[in-house]
Order: structure tokens, then C-alpha cells, then sequence
């Protein structure tokens, strides 16, 4: 963890230390205003979209962590149409796109290439979305898992098919209603990524989400450290899929992490060695309630049942990766 | 450098002549030689620089080449049949993008039933992929269409796949001249990419393209196949200058100049029909061969002059378009639009089927004698297909055809 987690400033409301209270070493490489910007605006993401604000926290970090030599390779999905249009292209890197389900292949050449041209000092950026990632991507990631290539492999999880309309992944959690899932996403279905990448014992993976932002930096700074194959995962509320207000989505994001439903944490070799615990925990239901998705949770009666299931989930969470705050001293 | 060598073996060391960067290997009959031979040339430090990539499926191997090519390497790798299929989607993608990734195809059939011997069936599926496709008559050819594949895919910036007949040529083991390293370096420049990814001078590659300049990009890629029919005669030609022999370019004419019948073909079979020929020619029939090396892009106006002055067409083809017919006929009809002459389909050698002189005897004199019909499957068992029409009009329940059929075949031994 960051040295962020070390510090208790309460007096923000929202847990977040702001960063003008943090030593200049702690401060978020964002806050810089002369920081390099891998995607820059004009884009045509929706307003508040997280995985818009994810991508540029991760490249901008990874920028700043390499000396500015990144290739990012781009899955087909949201990222893709919304900064793309040419001639205008919001990628201030080198930026390729080939299929949905094929980027991890394709970094996987990009890095074979730079190996063969003797480019050490040049660094590649695979990522998609969770479709891209863990469903018709899940072959060729998996690939480039276990050959250790070197790529850090990011996927952006907003947890449903959202650039075409928000549909069911096999990242949708349960109970969420998409396009595909009703009357919410079945229980019992869907997989976690971060823990299938561990069991491929690939040098690092970590999960962040939006809302975390000296994290995430700091993350994407300990994986450019690293040579093979490293994954990031993060969370990045979609406010069209999710039913949020476009102000809401680090709210969002850090409700989430403090419910248990989206564990923060990071593993090295397989083995998970960090953990960021969960100060002032919430119940799911104040995750839940401020998302359209969940609304069938809550109207026309309260499904007490449903999100009982949910809060296990949740606590299931908390006990596994040892997310409780540990007690003041 | 002369070898008694397997056609696999002589394309993989010829392929490592033109010293590729990145090679993406995965296994598939009858194409697995190649990249066994490959590995071994890297694993002993004969072919380096460079990456050599077991990976998880064709998919995969396409997409790695993709990354490869983008990033400025020089980028190969082999397959055949269901692996071909496998990376369709990225097939069109390297095209698309302008990557002049070079693919071996060991040609091979597409199942069900699934099949592991040789016909055209796969890369005719891929002929609108805009791949540049060369079909290789024989094992020297095999090899020596590798360094012209390279210097045609860097110069045009776009794919080309060298197509060998799977078995036939793949498992053959003959006498080869296999381009050595000294004249395939003076054939052969360095790969300079038209496009790169480097962050030195930043570049979008794969934005979204709407209907305002779709059709443009398209239509580059038929520009660039068209600037293909000039550059590939030119490029065997210099070829044929470093290396002293014919290998590569559009057409090969085989007794054409005064023939009433022309019989054209691709690949290795080009070779039998050449001896049917000879044989004829001495019974006194005024028959020829054309052997189309480059389907796509398709010479039409060579073609065109090797067919115009002729009574009759034969083509003779290894896969077939269900529903209509031939492939390669349709182009050849388009290439003698406007000209009037008899022309016959013929689908051979399909699944592996032996296409023997005798039959292209019988088929030939068919031909002459006005009996051939538009579409014929050479030496088709009708009887079998006969009575599984019958088991189908007969019960519902008929069960698997394949099936049905073979064990007829075993039945009737």
C-alpha cells in the first residue's frame, strides 16, 4: 500500500485524505499540473465515466513510471469508440486497436518485437473492458499469463457490456439488472478475474478502483517495477449500466470498497500480500440503493432476501482477504 | 544450397533466411513441421534476433503477429485448415490495418467431416480477406515464394499467405535449392515499416472509421492488390535474377500458344496436369495448361490472354463454392467477360483424394468429346451418395450422413 493508508484525516467526509495534506512525495502524480496526459479531452465517453478516469490515472502513472515509453494496446469497447474517432484521437501514446478479443495477443507482440529489437526501455499496455477481459478475451489473456510476457494487462471493470448497451459479462455480480438480466444477474455465475490471474502465479496482480487514486498510482508504479506478465483490475463505475448520477462515480466506487463487494488488494507471485482494509464499513445496501441496477432490490418491496445474499458476499469478502480495520492501538 | 529435404523443412529454413523478428507458433496438421523446424533454428541460435512464441491458439498467433508488424518486427507464422478458419477474424484485421504479416498454409480441408488431408477449402474461404495469395506448383517454389512474400508484403504494406498443398508438398521429401542466407539477404531488405508504434512520434493505429471515408480505406485495399499485379511479376523477376531460376509471379502458360483446350489449376496438382498434357499433345490434341500462382490478386488480363484464343476451358479445382459451384471458374469467367467459349467446373481431389493421370485422361477426353458438364466432381462415387439420398427420403431418423456413408464404403470392400 501506498503511504496514503497510514494517514487518518477524517475531516473530509468521505475517508479520502485530501492531497494538499499529504507530504509531496505522497501526493497523487494527477494533482501535478504539468503531468504527462495519455488521453486527453475532447473525447466522447458519457459524463462521469469511470473507466474514462481509470484509463488516464493508469497511463498517466505508467507514463510517468517508464519515462514516458509506453505502447497501450486497446481491446474493441467503450475506451476504444469514445477516444478514437479520427482525426480525433484523445491517445497522446502509442495506441493500437486490432479485435475484442484479442489485445493480450496482441501487447504479447508488441513486447515480442521490442524484445527482438533489443528495446528494453520501452513498456506495453494491454487493456479492455471486463466483455474484453474476462469473457472473449479470457483465451488469449490467459495465454499471455502463463508465458509471463511482458505486458501489464489492465482491465477496466464496469461490470457489464456497456458499450453496446449494457449487457450481461461473466463480470455482471449478482442481482445487478442489465439488458440481458432482468430481473438481476443470476447467483452462483460470473467469475473473478484477479484470482483466476493469480492462479497462473504470474508475477503481480492487483485489483483498484477509481476512487482509490494514490492506490491505483501506486500500483501501476509497482507493476512498470516489474518485468512479465502483471495484471491491474479496477473498478470503474459506468453511470449509464449502473444507473448513477454522473457526480456519483468515485462515490460510487468507494462505496463499493467499503461494503466488501469489491476487494482492494494485491498479490505477488499468487500469493495475496497486501490487503487495504476497510475503514468504517458499510452495509451493501448503501452500495446498492443509489444504482438504477439495483432498484428491483428496493421497489416495489424491499428484497431483504437478495440483499441478505449479497451482504454474505460481502462479508465472505472481508473475511477471506482480512479486509477488517485493524483496531486503533 | 541443394538438399535432399522435406518441402516443410526446406520453407522453414528458408523463412528463417529471411530473418523474421517475431514468430507466433502453433501446432495444426499438416502445417507443424515448419514451425518444429523453426523453433529448432532459433533454440540453436542459428536465426537470431529473434522471438519465437508457442502460443495458446491460431487466434492467438494471428493477433501476436498483428502486435508484432505494428511495433516495426518482421512478423510470420504457419497454419492450415481449422486454424486458418480459427483466426478469421484477425485474418481480415492484419489486412485491414496494412501489416505485411507472412502465413505459411498448408493447404488442408475444412470439417465436418473433419478431414486432416489436403484441398484448397481454407484459403479459398479467405480469398476476400485481402490477403495476397500465391499457391506454390511444387516444393521448390514452396520455398522460394518466402522471400518473395516478404519483399511484396513490405513493399505493398500488406499480408501475404504462401499456400502449399498439405502432405503433397508439406511431407514431401525431394531435392531443393533452399535460398541461402547470402542471396536472400541481397533479395531481401530490411523490413521498414510504413507505420510504427513508438513513442518517439505517437500514433493512433485502429481508430474507428465511419461511413465518411469507409469506402476510401477500402478501396486502398483493392489499389494496393492491383499495385500487387505489377510488383509480383517484377519481384519474381528479380528473383529469378539472384537465384537463376523461375519461381513466383502471376501465371504459368504451359503449351498454350496454339491450344483449342486449356486446363487451369493451382498448386501442386499443376504438375500432373502438365504430364497429362504432354501425353495428350503427342496423341496430337492441341491441349495446355495455365497454372494460376497469384489467385488473389487475380491476373485477369494475363489470364485473359492465355485464354482468349481458346475453344475451351477447363478448370480444375481443389474446393468449391457449395450452392453455385467453382471459386476459381467464377473468376475465370470474369476474366473472359464478353468471350464466348465452352467452360467446365471441375472439383478434384477433394479431402485428399488422389487426382490421378487416369483420371484427368478419361476427364480431359470428356472434354474434347463435348460429354463434360458445366460442374463435375471428378471420380464422385455416386452410388454412395445415391443410396444415403435414398436412407434420407426412406426414415427421418437417418442418422449422421458421414457415418452412413462410410460405413457403406466398408461394407461394399
Amino acid at each position: 500500500m501506498s503511504g496514503a493508508r497510514q494517514v487518518k484525516f477524517y475531516q473530509v467526509g468521505s475517508l479520502a485524505a485530501g492531497n494538499r495534506l499529504l507530504a509531496p512525495a505522497l501526493r497523487s502524480g494527477q494533482a501535478d499540473p504539468d503531468r504527462s496526459n495519455a488521453l486527453t479531452c475532447g473525447h466522447r465517453a458519457c459524463q462521469g465515466c469511470g473507466e474514462a478516469l481509470g484509463a488516464r490515472y493508469v497511463l498517466d502513472a505508467a507514463q510517468r513510471a517508464s519515462g514516458g515509453k509506453v505502447i497501450a494496446v486497446n481491446a474493441t469497447g467503450c475506451l476504444e469508440v469514445f477516444s478514437t474517432p479520427y482525426p480525433e484521437t484523445s491517445w497522446q501514446l502509442p495506441w493500437l486497436h486490432s479485435l475484442f478479443g484479442n489485445a493480450p495477443a496482441v501487447a504479447a507482440g508488441v513486447a515480442a518485437a521490442l524484445r527482438a529489437q533489443g528495446r528494453t526501455d520501452v513498456r506495453v499496455i494491454g487493456q479492455g473492458g471486463d466483455g474484453g477481459t474476462v469473457d472473449i478475451g479470457l483465451g488469449c489473456l490467459s495465454g499471455m499469463f502463463e508465458r509471463d510476457d511482458d505486458v501489464l494487462y489492465v482491465c477496466y471493470d464496469n461490470e457489464a457490456y456497456m458499450n453496446t448497451g449494457v449487457q450481461r459479462s461473466g463480470a455482471t455480480p449478482p442481482a445487478a439488472r442489465t439488458a440481458t438480466t432482468q430481473t438481476g444477474a443470476p447467483f452462483g455465475q460470473g467469475k473473478s478475474l484477479p484470482l483466476i490471474a493469480m492462479a497462473h502465479g504470474i508475477p503481480y496482480v492487483a485489483t483498484a478502483t477509481v476512487a482509490g487514486l494514490r492506490d491505483l498510482e501506486a500500483k501501476v508504479h509497482r507493476a512498470m517495477g516489474m518485468r512479465g506478465a502483471r495484471y491491474l483490475h479496477v473498478l470503474v463505475p459506468c453511470p449509464l449500466g449502473w444507473g448513477t448520477a454522473s457526480h456519483d462515480t468515485v462515490r460510487v466506487a468507494r462505496l463499493a470498497e467499503r461494503c466488501g463487494l469489491f476487494p482492494v488488494f494485491e498479490a505477488v507471485d499468487g500469493e495475496v500480500t497486501d490487503v487495504t482494509p476497510i475503514r468504517r464499513r458499510i452495509p451493501v445496501e448503501e452500495y446498492l440503493r443509489p444504482q438504477k441496477r439495483y432498484a428491483h432490490l428496493f421497489e416495489p418491496e424491499v428484497r431483504t432476501d437478495v440483499i441478505a445474499r449479497l451482504q454474505r458476499a460481502a462479508d465472505r469478502n472481508v473475511a477471506r482477504f482480512g479486509l477488517a480495520e485493524e483496531e486503533a492501538p | 544450397m541443394w538438399k535432399q529435404t522435406e518441402g516443410s523443412r526446406a520453407v522453414a529454413e528458408t523463412v528463417a533466411h529471411c530473418r523474421p523478428e517475431v514468430i507466433a507458433a502453433y501446432p495444426i496438421s499438416p502445417q507443424t513441421h515448419i514451425v518444429e523446424e523453426l523453433s529448432r533454428l532459433v533454440r540453436s541460435g542459428t536465426l537470431d534476433p529473434c522471438e519465437y512464441v508457442n502460443v495458446e491458439s491460431e487466434f492467438a498467433a494471428m493477433s501476436m503477429c498483428i502486435g508484432a508488424s505494428a511495433a516495426g518486427a518482421r512478423a510470420y507464422t504457419a497454419t492450415a485448415s481449422q486454424g486458418l478458419l480459427y483466426m478469421v477474424e484477425a485474418l481480415y484485421n492484419a489486412s485491414g490495418l496494412g501489416l505485411p504479416v507472412v502465413m505459411t498454409v498448408a493447404n488442408r480441408a475444412i470439417g465436418a467431416p473433419i478431414n486432416i488431408w489436403n484441398d484448397h477449402s481454407d484459403s479459398m474461404s479467405q480469398r476476400d480477406s485481402g490477403w495476397i495469395q500465391l499457391y506454390a506448383r511444387d516444393n521448390q517454389e514452396a520455398a522460394d515464394l518466402h522471400p518473395q512474400a516478404f519483399r511484396l508484403a513490405e513493399e505493398l504494406s500488406l499480408p501475404v499467405m504462401v499456400c502449399m498443398d498439405g502432405f503433397v508438398l508439406t511431407h514431401a521429401w525431394e531435392r531443393i535449392d533452399v535460398p541461402d542466407q547470402e542471396r536472400v539477404d541481397a533479395f531481401l531488405p530490411p523490413f521498414e515499416p510504413r507505420q510504427v508504434l513508438d513513442p518517439a512520434e505517437p500514433v493512433s493505429i485502429g481508430a474507428m472509421v465511419g461511413p465518411d471515408a469507409f469506402t476510401e480505406v477500402r478501396y486502398l485495399a483493392h489499389a494496393k492488390q492491383t499495385q500487387a499485379l505489377e510488383a509480383i511479376p517484377r519481384v519474381s523477376a528479380e528473383f529469378g535474377e539472384v537465384f537463376g531460376r523461375v519461381s513466383g509471379g502471376l501465371v504459368h502458360p504451359y503449351a498454350c500458344e496454339d491450344a483449342d483446350t486449356v486446363v487451369v489449376s493451382l498448386g501442386s496438382v499443376c504438375g500432373t496436369v502438365c504430364d497429362v498434357v504432354d501425353e495428350m499433345r503427342e496423341r496430337g490434341v492441341r491441349i495446355g495448361a495455365l497454372a494460376v500462382t497469384s489467385f488473389r490478386p487475380f491476373p485477369l488480363e494475363e489470364v485473359r490472354a492465355v485464354l482468349g484464343g481458346a475453344r475451351r476451358v477447363v478448370v480444375l479445382e481443389r474446393a468449391f463454392s457449395v450452392g453455385v459451384g467453382g471459386i476459381v471458374s467464377a473468376n475465370v469467367r470474369t476474366a473472359l467477360s464478353g468471350i464466348r467459349l465452352d467452360g467446365h467446373t471441375v472439383v478434384a481431389g477433394l479431402g485428399g483424394r488422389a487426382i490421378t493421370k487416369a483420371s484427368l485422361h478419361r476427364l480431359f477426353d470428356d472434354a474434347l468429346a463435348g460429354r463434360l458438364g458445366e460442374l463435375t466432381f471428378l471420380d464422385l462415387d455416386t452410388g454412395l451418395v445415391e443410396r444415403e439420398l435414398a436412407r434420407m427420403a426412406r426414415t427421418r431418423r437417418s442418422g449422421p450422413s458421414a457415418e452412413n456413408i462410410l460405413r457403406d464404403v466398408g461394407s461394399n470392400r
